[in-house]
């Protein structure tokens, strides 16, 4: 591949996205100028946005737009993906993820990810939750006991599943089985929870429960969610940002964003003119 | 369109279709029921006169220690056919188990695409391989280069030109092939959603393979080494030449033994003609044969069931 030009860095401050219009968190996670290919696909074009730390940032945009490529390369889940190659830089609190010293270990530990479908490993609710402290070493009980306890709090979880820890999560109700993944995503205690549209498999109260959850969570954590659902979006977010055909179209305040798109590819979209 | 029942010619056709499908799966049925019917009635019953069980006790079989049917005094203790035959399977199992569950993972998580591409057509070929050449390779060089200069010039043991080792150890290898095609496919039916899930949360790649992608496979695993075990009891030619002739109830696997199928393929080479009870006795040993990889089965079915991981 030939060398792309070196930006310079007052080059840089330029074209620099607009920073968001409610500038009371600093940012946590941010890409710059990120390309994504799969093969000879290209899927991101110059992609640089700036995800607020504490706050709730919804990607928006139809099918195949790229916001959940987008999603994966903030904690390298592409990397396992085959035949993939990226431009420019994703930068977590500052350092470049994709550095050549950077772990990815670390770095999904810190940059924890709940899917669409919800993916309980086959073993009991305990050993779910459990999964990741023990991966990262913990291996006392008492202290496994005690996160997966904290953990199934947070995801509003405790009281229905505190009595039977021990039961396989496939006998989980659907619902049930995503607020076990987010658990499950809780127990590394992560700063950034990635979500690629966690709610779209789920009747309307399930979902209605992951929003609620969402909201609490966003106290301590940095939270990226795709969603096909605008109103879900408006409903969550404090920061949307719209991806059209592989590119950052337009980022905001949601509020702002919804009543008052600057794009017209934007005002299209959110008002249901396409996609 | 019209609604009434097809022309005759064609509904004729499609029963004739139907009939003909059945008679081929009415085969297998047909030839198991029939194998069964003679080892019982040559063992057992003894329609055509005599039989087996009549002439020799069931206790007699099971815990008489000397199996020596042609010369005499003759004795039909099956226990150093059956114990042979552990040997060989054992052995098999130590080696052919591991290594094929190993070269699955292999296979399966680790190796590029091009790297499969090249093992892939090797294991197939190995499973190709006719199995009286695997005996004489254990005869010709496992137990000469392998197991005489380990186990003779290095820690001094006496050990046969026929050996139950040499005979367990080709049939581990061949059993490797069977293994790990097997496993291969169980561990590729786990769905990359949990891989994603593990790889999501930080694990390293022998995380997921150990903790996510190995239990959520273990029924398909264990039916791999039911079947692998089952072949290795069942296998005849190989140990027929590498492992010896001579029935032999032993602690020491570096000694000449014989196994149940060895026995039947030496008593069926024209020594026992028909209507005798060393005739009958290839009966009575491919009865308890068929009885023991019967239970593998049943066991088998029964551990994938309870033990299976439900995944979506």
């Amino acid at each position: 591949m030939p060398e792309l030009p070196s930006i310079t860095p007052e080059l840089q401050i330029e074209c620099e996205q607009p920073q968001p219009v409610v500038a009371t968190h600093a940012t946590k996670i941010e890409s710059r100028h990120l390309d994504f290919f799969y093969g000879d696909n290209q899927a991101l074009f110059d992609v640089s946005l700036a995800v607020p730390e504490r706050s709730v940032t919804a990607l928006i945009g139809p099918s195949g737009c790229g916001k959940s490529t987008f999603l994966r390369t903030l904690n390298r889940m592409n990397d396992i993906i085959e035949g993939t190659r990226h431009a420019g830089e994703v930068l977590l609190e500052g350092r470049d993820v994709y550095g050549k010293k950077v772990d990815v270990v670390a770095l999904r530990k810190r940059v924890g990810m709940v899917f669409q479908k919800s993916t309980p490993f086959p073993k009991s609710i305990y050993e779910n939750v459990a999964y990741g402290p023990r991966i990262h070493g913990v291996k006392d009980r008492k202290k496994l006991d005690e996160i997966v306890e904290k953990s199934l709090h947070r995801a509003a979880l405790w009281k229905e599943v505190s009595h039977r820890l021990k039961d396989s999560a496939m006998a989980l109700s659907g619902g049930q089985q995503q607020r076990l993944c987010i658990a499950r995503a809780l127990a590394t205690d992560p700063e950034v929870l990635l979500m690629d549209e966690p709610a779209s498999a789920l009747d309307p109260a399930s979902t209605a429960r992951i929003e609620e959850l969402i909201f609490e969570l966003k106290e301590k954590y940095t939270i990226v969610i795709v969603t096909h659902n605008m109103q879900q979006a408006s409903r969550v977010s404090d920061y949307t940002a719209f991806f059209y055909e592989g590119k950052l179209i337009e980022r905001g305040g949601t509020e702002e964003l919804f009543r008052t798109p600057e794009k017209q590819q934007t005002q299209d979209y959110i008002t249901g003119r396409f996609g | 369109m019209s609604l009434e029942r097809p022309r005759t010619v064609e509904a004729l056709k499609e029963r004739l279709i139907e009939f003909s499908l059945f008679l081929c799966a009415f085969a297998s049925v047909l030839t198991t029921v029939a194998i069964i019917f003679v080892l019982f009635s040559e063992a057992v019953f003894g329609l055509s006169g005599t039989a087996f069980f009549k002439e020799v006790s069931v206790t007699e079989f099971f815990t008489g220690k000397r199996w020596s049917p042609i010369l005499k005094p003759q004795e039909f203790g099956v226990l150093p056919l059956i114990v042979g035959t552990l040997w060989v399977t054992g052995i098999a199992a130590v080696i052919g188990l591991p290594i094929g569950v190993l070269t699955a993972v292999y296979l399966s998580e680790y190796a590029q695409p091009r790297v499969r591409r090249i093992v892939k057509p090797f294991l197939e070929l190995l499973a190709g391989i006719p199995t009286i050449v695997y005996g004489y390779f254990g005869l010709a060089i496992v137990t000469p280069y392998v197991i005489q200069p380990l186990f003779k010039d290095l820690l001094g043991f006496k050990v046969g030109t026929f050996n139950a080792l040499a005979g367990g150890v080709v049939v581990g290898i061949m059993i490797i092939p069977m293994v790990s095609s097997l496993t291969e496919d169980a561990l590729r039916a786990v769905p990359r959603s949990l891989r994603e899930a593990g790889y999501a949360l930080g694990s390293t790649k022998f995380d997921v393979v150990v903790r996510i992608v190995l239990p959520a496979a273990f029924s398909g695993v264990v039916s791999a080494f039911l079947l692998a075990i089952s072949r290795a009891v069942g296998e005849t030619m190989a140990v027929a030449i590498a492992c010896g002739s001579m029935p032999n109830l032993t602690a020491n696997p570096l000694e000449q033994i014989q196994t149940m199928t060895a026995y039947i393929v030496q008593a069926s080479g024209g020594e026992a003609p028909p209507g005798t009870i060393e005739y009958q006795s290839i009966y009575a040993v491919g009865l308890t044969l068929f009885v023991m990889t019967l239970i593998l089965n049943i066991v088998s079915q029964w551990v994938m069931l309870r033990f299976r991981e439900v995944y979506q």
